[in-house]
């Protein structure tokens, strides 16, 4: 192993957050080195306009995405059974390459409610302790949403994300979400345009007494151009964004907001196509002295460093700090360490309706172009007597209609042959759906660890998933789907095919990327494993950015809160720790 | 260990050239530099296989090697860093100035006039003295350059007398009584160490400047330099001076965006110009002297043309999500295709290039963005590219004489000899 001069800080993973965190630190004045296991990617050289909206190969093939050859994971619905490798990617999709999951996003850009981020306290006073059921092991976040609003704010103005506010500085803003929490100022550009089936669903809601309000979206609804100078263009609405990277310079990804700037920075060095294999400690365990990677000749180099960032996606962050061992490992038994605790997910509902007499034309649409309702969000709502806690937000977006993944058919039609045909020509341009995605909580029997038997190509053993919806979750699904029928139905349906989620997790169908938990933020380094600053409690100069943080999963896309995470860290980073580097920004 | 590094170079650089002490005049050097940045030396004079880009501030901006096409051959611009043997260690202030003035080296031998002492012959001694001596402050850089790479007969430099007797003599620049100082610095920048005419003003088949259309456009071995006339359709007399100054101040402006060689003159010397010569350049180059003769504007082709029916269809298949259906773009990120000069141009090459290449807007600090066009030279055939290219010269008030795909297919072929 060869070793190289020391940098000021190394980051593990050139994705959202390590690009934020890169350009924060290099403006800082700090000598950055950003080490990414996968590709360069650059609009310009790789998302051809040609090319990009190929649904062959980015959405059924899965070009974008990590090669389960390279790292995979192991899963199992509960500890009892023995865990398998994921050999293809399904029910969610690791990124893979600068830009990470950012590039191939949606762009729904959410806020969490203020009560999520102290859910223990805030149930518990609302309606007593026995609320929170045995083993579900929700937690508070040691942060609120007040001290987290400016880095929000921070994180959609370098987006430009469209939308409408539904409060600021505490007035109620019509036409906003009137449940979400105070922001300083509006979003930085107005909501997209909608289409038909947000027009019809917006009538339908608000007639049934709810509060539709636009998504807030990363797809640019007209040119912006953020504080670091770079500029995006307004959006198609080509309906090519989840699994594919955009080639209009219209959604918001580290490649179109950040990455122009930081590579044009004196500090900053990327270097792709090197994967971390651990991170260093000095020998008594307190400090991170760098880390070691293998680059793509398979040469192994150690990059020493001051501090490292651990940047990369949530479940490698939580594998790369099993490996290094780093914090105290989770053990389902006792309840005890944090490593690979209060791992999360999303629990999704659908409700499709089928038309006689609308067309949506679906084919033209976009990520984050949607109507959505937070009336059955997180605590808006009274949960006496509903035997679950959490909740989820209620959207009719219109994504994608892709030629090859796209046949929306009324239940009880014939999977092929001529009788199929005539319903996908029928039903392609007069269909539309619901969703509901909902909170997942966290329970002592869903975690992270080491799998006893499979490894990767360097010898390492995966990382092992133990996960399954839990009574809570299935409970508020069927709530939340059976709420979302009546709206359907308002909207003029002839057929509705409502699908709320079931136990039993299974890892083929695509369901959603927003894996969380196993590193969690808290107030307490014996229940969590950072504080808010995203600074490890054990070992100060190592920070740990990206969902994995989040102690359990709320009814939102994670991606706002990711963001405003990172911005928080470096304000943290760059305003105090720098002044007394190796120190605890909190105490303990 | 950095210290350690610092006085390693140091030691190494006074053991290895005495003559390179430190330079006495620090002001000289620093102005220097900025003349050399004006001048864009690094365009040519960088390393062969060092990227572009900064290289102003290191020696490898000068150290050479980089191959020129020219319609004669390729030729390999020099070392220009003060290494004894590979560079111009040896010259002095005086051969130097010979060199900018007259385009003769110290041993007599003529340079070829792709080193653009056709204009920089208007430089003053006092700046050429100043860029001598920033380049004698590099650290000399040893790089053997072919610097006699053309093919007979134009590998005989003598030849270059009868060419400097036909289009070239050494002049020193003259401010005009009737224009203001600002105008004056304009011209002088412009004119001398700018060199804007080397590619924008047409040359004769001899690749002599035409003097008497000066700025009108020249073809520039697989991209056309487009008019800088005032011209309000194929120059630049619709834009402000303000709009000249943001376009080479940051590399685009609400028209449209450098491109090509000129995101490099933008990125490698202009964005770094401080404001006020910039704006003495757009003064100058708003306000020619003599009269401006206005091209003959064509029609344009009506909208049954059948190559303007199937230029629209490509147009909006492949262009329009980025150009939009009014051709207007999007500010400060997609060119405005209606109203540009650029599509406008008589000889459509560059445009017809981008089109089946592809290619990158500058990125300046001030506009860090640096958006790119794909290319389209893979999905459309001869016939395509020069419908779309005919379309676009020909909609939303554009006018130009219609592209052939026998255009299209000689640029496509060219290009696919050009060895990166």
């Amino acid at each position: 192993m060869r070793r190289l001069p020391r940098k000021d800080a190394v980051i593990v993973g050139l994705g959202w957050t390590g690009a934020i965190l890169a350009h924060e630190l290099c403006q800082a004045g700090l000598d950055v080195v950003a080490l990414e296991r996968g590709p360069w990617h650059d609009t310009s050289t790789d998302f051809n306009i040609g090319t990009a909206p190929d649904e062959l190969r980015y959405g059924v093939r899965n070009q974008l995405f990590s090669r389960p050859s390279q790292d995979t994971v192991t899963a199992r619905n509960h500890s009892g059974q023995r865990a398998l490798p994921i050999r293809n990617w399904g029910s969610f999709l690791p990124g893979n390459g600068v830009g990470g999951a950012g590039v191939h996003w949606n762009g729904h850009t959410w806020r969490f409610m203020p009560s999520d981020f102290r859910l223990r306290s805030h149930l518990t006073e609302r309606y007593g302790a026995g609320m929170i059921p045995e083993g579900m092991t929700i937690a508070d976040w040691g942060l609120t949403y007040e001290e987290l609003e400016p880095y929000y704010d921070k994180f959609e103005y370098l987006c430009g994300i469209a939308g409408q506010a539904g409060n600021l500085k505490g007035q109620i803003q019509a036409g906003g979400n009137p449940f979400e929490g105070a922001r300083s100022r509006p979003y930085p550009t107005p909501p997209m345009k909608m289409a038909h089936a947000q027009s019809l669903f917006s009538r339908a809601a608000t007639e049934l007494g709810m509060h539709p309000f636009p998504l807030p979206s990363a797809n640019m609804s007209q040119p912006y151009t953020n504080p670091l100078g770079v500029t995006m263009g307004p959006c198609t609405y080509c309906g090519f964004c989840e699994r594919f990277a955009c080639a209009n310079y219209s959604k918001a990804s580290a490649q179109t907001t950040v990455l122009p700037v930081l590579m044009r920075h004196p500090g900053f060095e990327a270097r792709t196509e090197c994967e971390v294999s651990r991170i260093l400690l000095s020998p008594d365990g307190k400090t991170a002295t760098g880390v070691v990677y293998v680059d793509a000749l398979g040469q192994e180099w150690e990059q020493p460093a001051d501090m490292v960032l651990l940047c990369a996606w949530q479940l490698w962050n939580v594998r790369l700090l099993l490996h290094s061992k780093i914090g105290r490992p989770y053990d389902p038994s006792t309840g005890e360490g944090v490593i690979g605790k209060n791992y999360a997910y999303q629990c999704n509902s659908s409700v499709t309706g089928f038309f006689d007499d609308q067309l949506f034309n679906s084919f033209a649409g976009a990520g984050a172009l949607g109507m959505t309702c937070d009336d059955y969000q997180a605590d808006v709502f009274d949960h006496s007597g509903l035997g679950f806690v959490g909740g989820a937000n209620i959207a009719c977006t219109t994504y994608n209609a892709r030629p090859i993944t796209a046949r929306p058919v009324p239940p009880g039609t014939p999977r092929w042959g001529a009788a199929w045909k005539k319903a996908t020509v029928d039903n392609y341009l007069r269909a539309t759906g619901l969703g509901s995605q909902g909170s997942v909580m966290s329970y002592r029997d869903a975690y992270l660890d080491l799998d006893p038997t499979y490894k990767d190509r360097l010898g390492r053993p995966l990382l092992r998933m133990t996960f399954d919806y839990h009574e809570n979750e299935v409970k508020m699904s069927a709530y939340l789907t059976e709420k979302m029928v009546p709206i359907m139905r308002a909207m003029g349906a002839k057929q509705i095919n409502a699908a709320p989620k079931k136990a039993g997790w299974n890892v083929v169908p695509y369901q959603t990327t927003h894996n969380t938990g196993g590193a969690i933020i808290g107030d307490n380094p014996r229940t969590s494993a950072i504080n808010r600053y995203s600074q490890m409690w054990d070992v100060p100069n190592l920070f740990v950015l990206g969902a994995s943080a989040f102690p359990q999963n709320a009814g939102y896309n994670p991606t706002g809160t990711v963001g405003a995470l990172a911005y928080l860290a470096a304000d943290g980073i760059t305003n105090q720790y720098l002044k007394n580097a190796g120190r605890p920004l909190v105490q303990a | 260990m950095r210290a350690l590094f610092a006085t390693a170079v140091a030691a190494a650089v006074l053991s290895a050239a005495p003559a390179f002490a430190a330079p006495d005049h620090p002001d000289q050097v620093e102005r220097g530099r900025y003349l050399a940045t004006v001048g864009d030396c690094v365009a040519c004079h960088t390393q062969a296989g060092s990227a572009s880009g900064n290289a102003g501030f290191s020696s490898h901006g000068f150290a050479g090697g980089r191959s020129i096409d020219t319609p004669f051959g390729k030729i390999n611009a020099a070392n220009i860093t003060p290494d004894q043997e590979t560079g111009i260690g040896n010259w002095s202030a005086d051969d130097f100035y010979r060199a900018m003035h007259e385009g003769v080296r110290p041993d007599g031998t003529h340079l070829y006039p792709a080193f653009p002492y056709t204009d920089y012959t208007k430089v003053t001694r006092e700046d050429s003295d100043a860029i001598f001596a920033f380049l004698q402050s590099l650290d000399p850089v040893r790089s053997e350059v072919n610097r006699d790479s053309l093919p007979f007969p134009f590998n005989i430099r003598m030849l270059m007398l009868g060419w400097n007797t036909l289009f070239f003599k050494p002049t020193e620049f003259k401010p005009q009584p009737g224009q203001s100082a600002e105008w004056n610095r304009g011209a002088y920048l412009a004119e001398g160490l700018g060199h804007c005419g080397t590619c924008h003003t047409p040359r004769n088949m001899l690749g002599g400047e035409r003097n008497s259309r000066p700025l009108a456009g020249g073809d520039l071995q697989g991209w056309y330099a487009p008019s800088l006339t005032a011209d309000n359709r194929t120059g630049i007399g619709s834009w402000s001076d303000d709009e000249i100054v943001e376009y080479l101040q940051t590399g685009r402006n609400a028209h449209g965006a450098a491109s090509g060689p000129m995101a490099e003159v933008v990125e490698n010397s202009t964005t770094l110009m401080p404001e006020a010569d910039l704006r003495a350049i757009a003064v100058y180059l708003k306000h020619p002297l003599g009269s401006h003769e206005a091209a003959s504007t064509p029609q344009p082709l009506p909208a049954e043309n059948p190559q303007m029916q199937v230029g629209a269809a490509i147009y909006m298949d492949g262009c329009q999500a980025c150009h939009r259906a009014d051709g207007e773009g999007v500010a400060r990120l997609f060119p405005s295709l209606a109203g540009n000069p650029l599509m406008q141009q008589s000889d459509p090459e560059s445009l017809v290039r981008v089109v089946l290449q592809g290619g990158r807007a500058a990125a300046t600090d001030a506009a860090p963005t640096g958006p790119s066009m794909p290319a389209f030279g893979w999905r459309l055939t001869d016939d395509q590219v020069a419908a779309v290219v005919t379309y676009i010269r020909n909609s939303w008030g554009n006018a130009a004489a219609p592209v052939t795909a026998d255009e299209a297919r000689k640029l496509r072929e060219r290009l696919a000899q050009v060895v990166k």
